[in-house]
């Protein structure tokens, strides 16, 4: 065997051809014939590469010109509306923008927004969380299987179907638990009721309404990182003798918590955007009230564009609405923030990536 | 405080399927006893029998006794719970929990047990001292248990598992993810604890078999498609000087398959 030439080729060759104890014989091609395919590129490739970025450029830059385009006329309409107004549009409680004295502001409609918002949550973040972990955790297969379809059934389900169900089924429920609710707990600010008896399409109601609405989101997420946690974690929490519980207390919900988190959040930003179903079940007013149980006190920003969007006589009127539409988009921003900021907190501490 | 673990008769299942076949052996207290074998011969699955964590694979089943100081584990009214916090256990792969700090983690099963706040301090310094690593994280005990090295990783899981004080401390292959010099930071770390604990180690490095323990099992199937079974157990220098069956000397020696 002759010793190879010393520097007949790199040293390195993709797809390791190159082998110094032998000399290399290309199955075609002289010495210099170039047999590495791999360098030399297949022409048609940059190409598809320029179409591609172009296209994809191309598409990015018209979505931001269409939301610019969004964006400003929103604005404009809705700093129009806050020019005319005659009372202070973020401190006045009331919409009346179809006067000859236009006089309307958020405020009422700011609280009821947060309050429906907040009882969801309150309702369906433990809820869901629950059956998250009773799905994840504790109920046999077949049954988990068929609980976690019922769960994306629920989230299938239209909000008018919901609207119509609160409206005709589920109000005169809550007339019981308004009372209960009432008479017990009456001394607490938001459970006291100044009408006792009203029929209850009220903020709480909304927010019950809401709560069912949004549970599938929380409960789907959860599940998801639920069923991530990593079996050496859960073992390592039962092998220092902890019960089921005490095991999802150590290892899964700490584990979950970031998705948790993003679930509540994506669940709470369609529970204050939320327009039909609220529109159908709440009577609606506008004071500045934290009474949960009176009807005909308060709504949402989203129900009173609802409703207020076929009254709107004037072009006023419609670019209320509009100015209130934009402070919905604030109060979900600063939730999404704030939502962000929690999960960010521990981020040295990252139990998952979701 | 570290315990007699006598073993009689004992078959493990995963549904159907039998893994671990008529296992009969003493584990003496105050040693530590090494678990030997080709893989798949049923280590893994006998020593998570030692402290009822096989039954947490759903369809997995024992037969057979162990007795804990001649109180068994498997009796109707024991609870598994309670076996688990007496019976400890260091996995394989190190598995600190990524949400909890350095001090979380030997906590944690403190806290299972109802230590109160005032006594963690203490005991957690005491567990790291224990598992050689309080030097090296005193300075960052707040800091995450995952950002340690993987030696440190594992060092720690031993801390978490000797803070709750068990009798016995299982070891499924606790250097096999960790490098030399790990490996001996553990290796001395054993020979420590057993002055404390019972303690039983999964190892396929028959050097480290030799170093660390007093008595050796050998383990291997009982033919083809056959459940694993436990050949022979002798003092340690016995089975790597002479061992009583040809099987365990080809082994030891490499010889095998
Ligand atoms: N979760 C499981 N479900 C079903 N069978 C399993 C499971 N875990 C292990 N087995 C089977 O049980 C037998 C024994 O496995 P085990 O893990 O106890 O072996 P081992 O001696 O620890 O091997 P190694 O040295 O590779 O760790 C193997 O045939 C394996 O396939
Ligand atoms: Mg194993």
């Amino acid at each position: 065997m002759t010793p190879p030439p010393p520097t007949r080729r790199p040293a390195t060759t993709p797809g390791g051809q190159a082998s110094p104890g032998s000399v290399p014989g290309p199955p075609s091609g002289g010495p210099e014939a170039p047999d590495h395919p791999s360098l030399r590129g297949r022409g048609g490739g940059r190409a598809g590469d320029r179409v591609f970025l172009g296209l994809s450029r191309g598409a990015g830059i018209l979505l931001l010109i269409v939301i610019a385009a969004i964006a400003g006329f929103l604005l404009y309409r809705g700093i129009n509306a806050i020019k005319v107004d005659q009372g202070n549009f973020l401190t006045t409680a009331g919409w009346d923008p179809n006067g000859l004295k236009p006089v309307f502001g958020v405020a009422a409609l700011v609280v009821g927004t947060v309050l429906s918002s907040i009882v969801a949550m309150v309702i369906a973040v433990p809820v869901g969380v629950g059956v998250a972990l009773f799905i994840s955790h504790y109920a046999p297969r077949r049954l988990a299987q068929l609980l976690g379809w019922v769960v994306d059934l629920l989230a299938a389900v239209p909000s008018v179907v919901y609207g119509l169900w609160g409206t005709l089924f589920l109000v005169p429920k809550m007339m019981g638990i308004h009372t209960w609710l009432g008479s017990y707990l009456g001394w607490v600010p938001v459970f006291n009721q100044s009408q006792p008896g009203a029929y209850p399409r009220t903020l709480f109601t909304a927010g019950v309404v809401l709560a069912i609405m949004v549970l599938p989101i929380i409960t789907a997420m959860s599940r998801e990182v639920f069923l991530q946690t990593p079996r050496a974690h859960e073992e390592a929490a039962l092998a220092l003798g902890a019960t089921r519980w005490e095991m999802i207390r150590t290892a899964v919900l700490p584990f979950g918590r970031p998705g948790v988190i993003s679930g509540s959040m994506l669940a709470l930003g369609r529970a204050l955007g939320e327009t039909m179903a609220v529109a159908m079940v709440i009577s609606q007013g506008f004071n500045v009230t934290l009474h949960l149980l009176d009807p005909g006190t308060s709504t949402t920003i989203a129900a009173n564009i609802a409703n207020g969007f076929g009254e709107a006589s004037r072009p006023v009127g419609v670019d209320a609405l509009i100015a209130s539409g934009l402070v919905l988009f604030v109060i979900t921003l600063i939730v999404n923030g704030i939502a962000r900021w929690i999960v960010a907190r521990r981020k040295e501490f990252a139990g998952s990536a979701a | 405080m570290a315990k007699r673990i006598d073993v009689d008769n004992l078959d493990a299942y995963y549904g159907k399927t039998k893994a671990v076949s008529g296992i009969s052996m003493t584990v003496e207290p105050r040693s530590v006893t090494a678990f030997i074998g080709p893989s798949g011969c049923g280590k893994s699955t006998f020593l998570r029998t030692l402290n009822r964590m096989h039954e947490v694979i759903p369809g997995a089943r024992v037969d057979g006794r162990v007795l804990l100081d001649d109180e068994d584990l498997y009796a109707p009214q024991v609870d598994p719970v309670a076996v688990r916090r007496t019976v400890g256990m260091v996995f394989q792969r190190p598995n600190p929990f990524p949400t909890m700090s350095v001090y979380e983690n030997v906590a944690a099963g403190l806290k299972l047990n109802g230590v109160r706040k005032a006594d963690l301090d203490d005991v957690v310094e005491k567990s790291l001292r224990g598992a050689n690593l309080w030097e090296e994280v005193k300075g960052r005990l707040k800091k995450p248990g995952a950002g340690l090295s993987g030696g440190q990783q594992q060092r720690l899981c031993i801390a978490r598992a000797i803070a709750v004080e068990p009798a016995v401390l299982l070891m499924d292959e606790p250097c096999s993810a960790l490098d030399p010099i790990s490996t001996l930071a553990i290796e001395d770390l054993m020979g420590s604890l057993k002055e404390r604990f019972t303690i039983v180690i999964v190892t396929h490095n028959m050097q480290q078999a030799a170093r660390v323990s007093d008595r050796t099992a050998f383990f291997n199937l009982e033919g083809p498609g056959r459940p694993g079974t436990l050949i022979e157990m002798d003092a340690t220098e016995k089975i790597f000087s002479n061992p009583g069956v040809k099987d365990t000397e080809d082994y030891i020696s490499g010889r095998f398959g």
